[in-house]
């Protein structure tokens, strides 16, 4: 399996705030990783540095995506971030609620096509032709997210799950070869949750896009990821499958609480 | 019990009200001193009228306002409450297309059914319809919000000026050369705010804006300082020059044609990949950059794209009026065009159009109440904004079909 994802001793500090420590962490082709801890522990900071939104005091972030040569890619703003085919979510929703969700997804788009203002203005043969691709493309995706009945609907009009689910879709249209997901089932009831579950096995098996993810939902987490890193106060304290974290006593002194599993 | 209750509470509320506003304008309304005779006199009958009025007024403003509850509420459950009038027969082709031709035979015909003055006043605001597209893209669009907009048309007034005192060009000829400096000023001003946003880059353009206008108020060798630059060129067409009255009617058409052209443009660039992409810069400058769009190239195109029409009615408004000073370009003109944007509809060009109609128009055919003109003109614009914060016209998206 090739590594996709390399993050090599990644520090980032807040003036005297150290958010990470030295932090050490790869994703390899096709997985699902999880990232977990506590409250504060530095996961979505980690995100913002991965993703160019932070730029990262020390460390490296280097990406090989499949078929490509390995690139470093700390210090690149986000949207070139994510030109090299690593998408995100947000932890808290953030899509553009006066748009329609077809309008959110061709968003997506933008980094993969490239027709200018002319090309708006004029509406030449290849900018009709792109700008079918893009529509096409993005109901495409809406129809595996299972959106497609609410195109034209303005998203903040979206019950809560759906918008989670249209922000998937969204980073999905930017071709992704690993999809970084922050929290994607807060906030969700069961059902929900349960739909969650088998979109993202979904999109690994049939898009193979690997996926990193943020979460809280332990049993989202247990039953999705191959691997799960465990961080706290911006360290990793451990690393292994579901199996080995849930019997590492580091890890349920940290995080799961002593008596939980005991 | 209660519904009778409700009355007498509402009646109450009105009475406050009424007691209010006389004791308000008790000083200015009822005491009149008279200085000569040195006497006091007491206009109570005027008293009587204020609480009378607003004893009724302020049932009106209740109705009103519970009217706008109620369609907030049915926005919010998901019924289309909002779209108006309007916007339901533009989107039926057999009212929209007969209104269409309605507009231009009035369009064609008004210079010569109208007096020459009416003329001008029309050409004024198809200038300021033009002005308000192009903030359009800029404030409605991409969310910037530009204090300094009319800075662009500063720069386009002088740039016909100048190059005509100096070299004798003609307008069609500075036209396009005064679009290229604009949108060159507007990427000028695009790169030193492409960090701000919200209420600091208004400040910032703001600043931009008095620069501008100071700058030409002050270097007296280049613009000619605050008395300003006279005896400019009319358009001609070709090489012929129309006579004061033909040259009216020609400049209306020519605003006519600037408009259609306008809009054209707006209306293509935003549904286009570039217009999609300032609409997300506006909604959320993180999410948009991390889904893969250049912050900075977005953000200069649609402020050059801005300022580019601003040049281009600089020009006209220079040739229109034959003398510009820097007294034309103060920073009322840029709220008045910022006003056309916001209370026309943030985004919608038919919402502008309609917003600079109504401000530039309103003004002028008010001269009847005299004195109260510009009074009724605030509260115009202080009601509009009470009762439709979103504007006369709200954008609606572009609505795709799919067969399946």
């Amino acid at each position: 399996m090739n590594t996709i994802l390399e993050v090599k001793d990644l520090t980032m500090d807040f003036g005297g705030l150290r958010a990470l420590d030295h932090l050490d962490l790869n994703v390899v082709e096709g997985e699902i990783a999880a990232i977990i801890g506590p409250n504060g522990a530095g996961k979505t900071t980690f995100f913002n540095c991965i993703t160019g939104i932070y730029n990262p005091t020390e460390g490296e972030v280097l990406i090989s995506p499949p078929g490509k040569k390995r690139k470093k890619i700390n210090g690149l703003k986000p949207n070139r971030v994510t030109e090299n085919g690593m998408a995100r979510t947000f932890q808290n929703i953030r899509l553009f609620p006066d748009m329609t969700v077809l309008e959110n997804v061709m968003i997506g788009r933008h980094c993969r096509t490239s027709s200018g203002i002319v090309g708006a203005i004029l509406r030449g043969r290849s900018t009709n032709k792109e700008e079918k691709e893009i529509v096409d493309f993005s109901y495409n995706i809406l129809k595996k997210t299972s959106l497609s009945h609410l195109v034209n609907e303005l998203a903040k009009n979206l019950p809560y799950g759906a918008q989670r689910r249209l922000e998937i879709a969204r980073a999905m249209a930017t071709e992704p070869f690993l999809l970084l997901l922050d929290e994607p089932a807060a906030g969700m009831n069961p059902q929900e949750t349960r739909e969650l579950d088998e979109l993202i096995t979904r999109i690994r098996d049939e898009e193979s896009i690997s996926i990193l993810m943020i979460e809280h939902d332990m049993k989202l987490v247990m039953s999705l990821s191959d691997r799960i890193f465990v961080m706290d106060y911006g360290r990793k304290i451990a690393q292994g499958s579901p199996y080995d974290i849930i019997n590492n006593p580091v890890v349920i002194k940290a995080y799961l609480g002593e008596d939980i599993y005991a | 019990m209660s519904f009778r209750d409700d009355k007498i509470q509402e009646i109450k509320k009105s009475l406050l009200v009424s007691i209010w506003f006389m004791f308000l304008t008790f000083p200015i309304m009822v005491i009149r001193v008279n200085p000569i005779e040195k006497a006091v006199e007491w206009r109570w009958e005027n008293m009587l009228v204020v609480g009378i009025g607003s004893f009724l007024l302020s049932f009106v403003w209740r109705y009103m306002l519970k009217k706008k509850e109620a369609g907030e509420k049915r926005a919010e459950i998901g019924e289309s409450g909002n779209t108006f009038l309007i916007q339901k027969i533009l989107e039926e082709p057999r009212f929209c297309i007969p209104l269409l031709i309605t507009l231009t035979i009035i369009a064609v015909a008004f210079p010569f059914i109208f007096s020459m003055y009416q003329t001008n006043i029309m050409t004024t605001a198809l200038m300021y319809v033009v002005l308000g597209l192009g903030l359009n893209i800029v404030v409605g669009l991409a969310g910037l919000l530009d204090l300094g907009y009319v800075a662009f048309y500063a720069v386009g007034a002088y740039c016909y000026a100048l190059l005509n005192h100096h070299f004798g060009l003609g307008f069609w000829s500075v036209l396009p050369i005064g679009a290229v400096l604009g949108f060159i000023f507007g990427i000028l001003l695009g790169f030193p705010v492409l960090r701000l946003r919200g209420d600091y880059l208004a400040i910032v353009t703001l600043g931009f804006g008095e620069i501008i206008r100071l700058v030409l108020e002050n270097w007296n060798e280049f613009s000619f300082g605050p008395s300003g630059i006279a005896n400019i060129d009319r358009p001609a067409f070709w090489d012929f020059q129309f006579s004061l009255q033909n040259a009216t009617i020609y400049l209306y058409f020519l605003m006519i044609g600037l408009t259609l052209f306008t809009i054209f443009v707006v209306n293509r660039l935003q549904n286009s990949r570039i217009g999609r992409a300032w609409i997300a810069l506006r909604e959320d400058e993180t999410a948009c950059q991390a889904m893969g769009i250049d912050k900075t190239r977005t953000k200069l195109t649609a402020f050059a794209l801005g300022a580019t029409w601003a040049g281009m009615v600089g020009v006209i408004f220079a040739a229109k009026t034959t003398f510009i000073n820097p007294a034309s370009f103060t920073f009322l003109e840029s709220a008045m065009i910022l006003s056309i944007v916001v209370l026309g509809g943030m985004g919608s060009i038919l919402g502008v159009i309609i917003g600079a109609l109504i401000l530039i128009l309103l003004p002028e055919y008010l001269r009847v109440f005299s004195d109260y003109r510009m009074l009724l003109f605030g509260a115009i614009m202080v009601i509009m904004m009470v009762f439709r914060p979103q504007g006369i016209i709200t954008n609606i998206r572009r609505r795709y079909k799919f067969n399946e």
